[in-house]
């Protein structure tokens, strides 16, 4: 019982990891209508940032919060420079650049950081209240955190102007210029959110992962499904299917199937179950008028 | 006179031999010049392995040093590295490139198991030298299939049955769980730990858990393997999961005897971040020394390659011990190439390959290169070491396993 | 106010079309005897993404299903190829019609969660495939049949006769490159024919306004998984000859970036289109070579770089690009031709819920 118990504490801490990427996800989604490949390795970028600063000697949080600024920057000039030449290009063409920044990103990382594992600190004080037998007081921590990004996002769009602006932007363009809103801006804006709670995720999974250039590869697949199995469109669903997900695959490798195919049973399981729900388990269901 | 005449005649034919075989002396394969030796090699500078890129750039590095001196027996070296993202069938075509249009003498430590099974054939049937591939894995010493292709570091099948030898003496009603990569370095770990239990390895091994590298953590396997009531632990991971499989480990408060593979042993790079005082205990077989290791901060051998490091690979991390086992493979083939001398025949340099006796300055004392005509397996001593909390500790005799 | 093309004029279009095809033939049969034999394996390479590029374009581009995972079609076919060759001793080009059909088989089986799925959510199905495949490869219950981790080395077969042209013998690497030419003219004639006729605009039709599809009579469900079948065949013969052609198949030959780069080809080459398949091929075989020898930092930032340049240039690929410049030279009866490309075409009338083209 007491390892049955264990199992589902570390699938919800693997969870949490994948629900901030999947979060960050569904935020550029939300703004863009576009997936964004690159979204892994440019919340490592980030994350190797926060380091580089911590090292220097900057305290935790200013590190954080300096590095929270400039994803956001970053997100905005690269939706700026680097995708507005092909906002109006096919769909698949904009994957392509997606692709070219994940490959830019992964080893430009590799390149400036090198390539040997580093140790990323936690800012939750590791003996303490709320450090307990199944959960560390750092994952308890994340999740707190993400839940506040959450939270956050969630108040953002709902009641201020500039949420209600960039969700008009994404989801009817023509209409929100008629309105005087600059969609242009309210996309680079969506990006550079995107970027920073890319890389809040980045900074709250680094301690837990170890942080090296490869750190976000498996985790953004993973956050790929958790994403769609929650609902493209659906912040809450992207941290619940991030949840389902993590407790999904622990479950499997040590009760049903064994580690040697855990990662394809989940994957059948997610695939199955899209294929039941094909929105996801919260998104919403497009109806198309005739 | 007809003494004369004839003490003429041999003196005669006695310069001319000397000078026809003064001549001769010197000969060359494609590859080899008077004034060059073309050697060439892939590794992964792009791609999910793209953390070995480093070695590349370290023997880069260590060519430049050895023709800033005078180069080998007066010619210089040219290396030529391609990049082969760790896809097997891109190997496939940088080698042929190597062999077919850079025309390089040989190839010298192509990276990885897959890699090199891919071209495992082609250079046999070639005969292009295959010489000191990076991968551990145990097929590569098989001189009467394969004469061409030669192995270097201790293969990871002895290194297993090096901890099972220990595990039989020390605890032999232990309770082994194994956390393994689920690829061909894995399981050739897991292999040599079997066979060398022998027929106990059913009963002892309780738990095999795997992982693969798109696993974010280990954390589940770690939790299933304290779960299965394992008083030993065999730690198959690379760098990134050992770390995180030894802080889980101490986080879950479980406490067996580790044994912990060589791959994944480096002081900076897997206990630091993993706690220092987490990894107290672990032991596992080393034959190089760690950079990363205080005890070795005023050895004549690690000084030295410090200060190659910052003159001729400044970017490069002085942390990771990729760096150390390029400098050294690399210090290996020049002594191949040293010997060879001016017969610089494929033949030849796959002969003198085959008769090295040397030592290594970042070779641990007591761990030679020794190869001959029926062992291609150039290193293959290692010694058991136990981590104190800050450095590894040596114990007990060095394995040798095929007597030399 | 159509006005009807000149009908001489569309006969000399063909008739320069086909000859201009037959030069290219003969070119790319000369070619293996001009160059080294490392070269020929490049091109043979070439030829063997182009299939697979191909595969993936009839589903992606004319039909507009998104695909992530064809790498796994891919190594399904090279498997099966090996598999047979290694294990059951059929020759090498026995091998290709059985990938073929078992991955026909397998991608109408994947076409039935697709007819489900739209856009990105059959990406991310797709995506669980190309992950899934080679963790299966592993599997130690098949590993007696697949080698495991591995892998199955494999013979390179021997010409069955030789000769000398232009001084160069046809040997091992020229006589694979003719059969691979071969298998893809055949390949390519398929698919021309196939896309050319009414099944082509049923699935541009399907891809564009699925709804009117529907509603003029074409069966949706059926159309969308022949096309998976037809597509994922495709690709598995690629992956076949790949194996003959690389002589060595693994499980670590076929991760996901396989996936990724055969999608890259699709859109380099241009969506939509039969030749640009080539051009596809051409990027992702060359570039990466080119990116190693501009730098060995970091080779793959060079392909991202020179990825995203060419997407500027050439946002519908190198195949769009050729069409505007050739609609150009026309005179102005052509542009009133119904334009069939996607990312061209204006929609008859703004849907508001209807997701981009994916």
């Amino acid at each position: 019982m007491d390892a049955f118990l264990h199992q589902i504490f570390s699938g919800l801490a693997n969870g949490c990891i994948y629900g901030s990427i999947a979060l960050a996800l569904v935020m550029i989604y939300q703004a863009t209508h576009h997936l964004n490949f690159a979204q892994g390795e440019m919340a490592t970028f980030s994350t190797f940032i926060a380091w580089a600063l911590i090292q220097k000697g900057l305290p935790y949080w200013v590190a954080f919060s300096v590095t929270f600024g400039i994803s956001f920057a970053a997100g905005l000039v690269i939706q700026r420079v680097i995708l507005r030449p092909v906002e109006k290009a096919p769909v698949l063409t904009n994957v392509n650049v997606f692709i070219g920044l994940l490959l830019i990103f992964n080893a430009c990382s590799g390149w400036f950081f090198d390539h040997t594992v580093k140790a990323f600190p936690s800012p939750f004080a590791q003996e303490g209240l709320l450090k307990t037998q199944f959960f560390s007081a750092h994952e308890f921590g994340s999740f707190l955190v993400m839940l506040t990004v959450l939270l956050a996002l969630y108040a953002f769009f709902r009641f201020t102007p500039i949420g209600l602006a960039m969700r008009a932007a994404a989801q009817n363009p023509e209409s929100a210029r008629l309105v005087g809103i600059r969609v242009s801006w309210m996309l680079a804006v969506g990006w550079g959110l995107a970027a920073a709670i890319g890389a809040v995720a980045g900074m709250m999974v680094a301690p837990v992962v170890f942080l090296d250039p490869n750190m976000m590869s498996g985790i953004l697949l993973y956050g790929f499904a958790a994403a769609l199995l929650g609902g493209v469109d659906n912040p809450w669903g992207a941290v619940i299917g991030g949840l389902i997900v993590g407790v999904l695959e622990n479950l499997l490798g040590a009760y049903v199937i064994g580690t040697e195919l855990k990662l394809t049973v989940a994957l059948v399981l997610i695939v199955g179950t899209l294929t039941l729900m094909p929105a996801g388990l919260f998104g919403k269901h497009v109806v198309t008028r005739v | 006179m007809k003494l004369k005449h004839f003490s003429l005649a041999v003196a005669g034919i006695a310069a001319a031999a000397i000078s026809l075989s003064a001549v001769a002396q010197k000969k060359y394969d494609t590859g080899a010049t008077d004034t060059e030796i073309k050697i060439g090699d892939t590794k992964p500078y792009s791609g999910p392995a793209s953390a070995y890129g480093t070695i590349g750039k370290a023997i880069a590095a260590y060519f430049d040093k050895i023709n800033a001196e005078g180069g080998i027996n007066g010619r210089k070296v040219k290396y030529i590295s391609l990049d082969d993202g760790y896809n097997p069938a891109k190997t496939v075509e940088q080698v042929r490139k190597l062999v077919e249009e850079d025309e390089v003498l040989f190839v010298f430590n192509p990276l990885g198991t897959p890699s090199n099974t891919a071209i495992h054939k082609y250079m046999n049937q070639k005969k292009v030298p295959q010489l000191f591939v990076a991968t551990g894995a145990t097929k590569w010493g098989d001189p009467k299939n394969f004469p061409w292709t030669m192995g270097w570091q201790p293969n990871y099948q002895t290194e297993g049955r090096i901890y099972a030898a220990h595990i039989l003496e020390t605890n032999p009603n232990a309770k082994i769980g194994v956390l393994y990569q689920n690829d061909d370095y894995g399981k050739d770990y897991l292999k040599g730990l079997e066979d060398g239990l022998g027929d106990k390895a059913k009963t002892m091994i309780v738990s095999k858990v795997s992982y693969e590298v798109t696993d974010p953590t280990v954390d589940s396997q770690m939790v299933t393997l304290k779960g299965s009531g394992a008083d030993t632990f065999f730690n198959v991971t690379t760098p990134k999961f050992a770390a995180q499989a030894i802080k889980k480990a101490a986080e879950i408060g479980w406490k067996p005897t580790q044994y912990l593979n060589n791959v994944s042993s480096s002081v900076g790079s897997v206990l630091t971040p993993a706690g220092l005082e987490n990894s107290v205990g672990i032991i596992t077989t080393q034959y190089g020394k760690d950079p990363t290791d205080p005890q070795w901060n005023n050895d004549k051998g690690m000084q030295d390659w410090r200060a190659w490091m910052a003159k001729y690979y400044p970017s490069g991390d002085v942390k990771d011990a990729s760096n150390v086992y390029g400098y050294s493979v690399a210090m290996t083939v020049v002594q191949v190439l040293k010997q060879c001398g001016d017969n610089l025949t494929r033949e030849n340099v796959m002969k003198q390959a085959a008769s090295l006796s040397m030592d290594l300055p970042l070779s641990l004392p007591g761990i030679n290169v020794k190869t001959s005509a029926n062992d291609f397996y150039p290193i293959e001593r290692e010694q058991l070491a136990r981590f104190d909390g800050k450095t590894w500790k040596l114990f007990g005799k060095v394995y040798n396993p095929s007597g030399d | 106010m159509s006005a009807a093309p000149d009908p001489s004029s569309a006969d000399r279009k063909s008739r320069l079309l086909w000859i201009g095809l037959v030069v290219v033939l003969v070119a790319a049969m000369v070619l293996p005897f001009l160059v080294k034999n490392y070269r020929v394996f490049q091109f043979n390479l070439v030829l063997v993404y182009a299939i697979a590029i191909l595969g993936l374009n009839i589903l992606t581009g004319f039909n507009g299903q998104i695909s992530l995972g064809h790498g796994a079609f891919y190594a399904i076919g090279a498997y099966a190829a090996a598999v047979l060759m290694d294990r059951f001793g059929m020759p090498y080009w026995a091998t290709l019609p059985f990938s073929g059909l078992l991955c026909f088989v397998l991608g109408f089986l994947m076409g039935f969660p697709a007819l489900r799925l739209a856009g990105h959510y059959l990406a991310v199905a797709t995506l669980a495939l190309a992950l899934a495949i080679p963790q299966l490869l592993k599997y130690k219950h098949l590993e007696n049949y697949t080698g495991g981790v591995q892998g199955i080395v494999l013979v390179k077969p021997d010409p069955p006769f030789t000769f000398r042209f232009l001084d160069q013998p046809l040997n091992a690497d020229r006589w694979l490159y003719f059969f691979t030419l071969a298998v893809t003219v055949v390949m390519f004639l398929l698919a021309w024919n196939l896309l050319r006729g009414r099944v082509g605009r049923a699935l541009i039709a399907i891809r564009d306004h699925p709804i009117a599809a529907a509603v003029m009579g074409i069966n949706l469900p059926a159309f969308k998984s022949l096309t998976f079948g037809v597509s994922a065949a495709f690709t598995g013969v690629a992956g076949a000859l790949g194996a003959v052609v690389i002589a060595f198949v693994s499980p670590d030959s076929f991760l996901l970036p396989l996936s990724i780069f055969l999608l890259v080809g699709v859109v380099v080459g241009g969506l939509a289109s039969i030749p640009g398949a080539f051009f596809g091929a051409i990027f992702i075989q060359f570039v990466p070579n080119i990116a190693d020898e501009m730098s060995k930092s970091a080779p793959q930032a060079i392909y991202g770089v020179l990825l995203i340049i060419l997407m500027y240039l050439l946002p519908t690929g190198v195949m769009g690009m050729v069409r505007k410049l050739w609609a150009r030279w026309q005179p102005g009866a052509a542009r009133l031709r119904v334009n069939a490309r996607p990312g061209t075409s204006v929609p008859v009338s703004p849907d508001l819920t209807k997701e981009s083209t994916t």
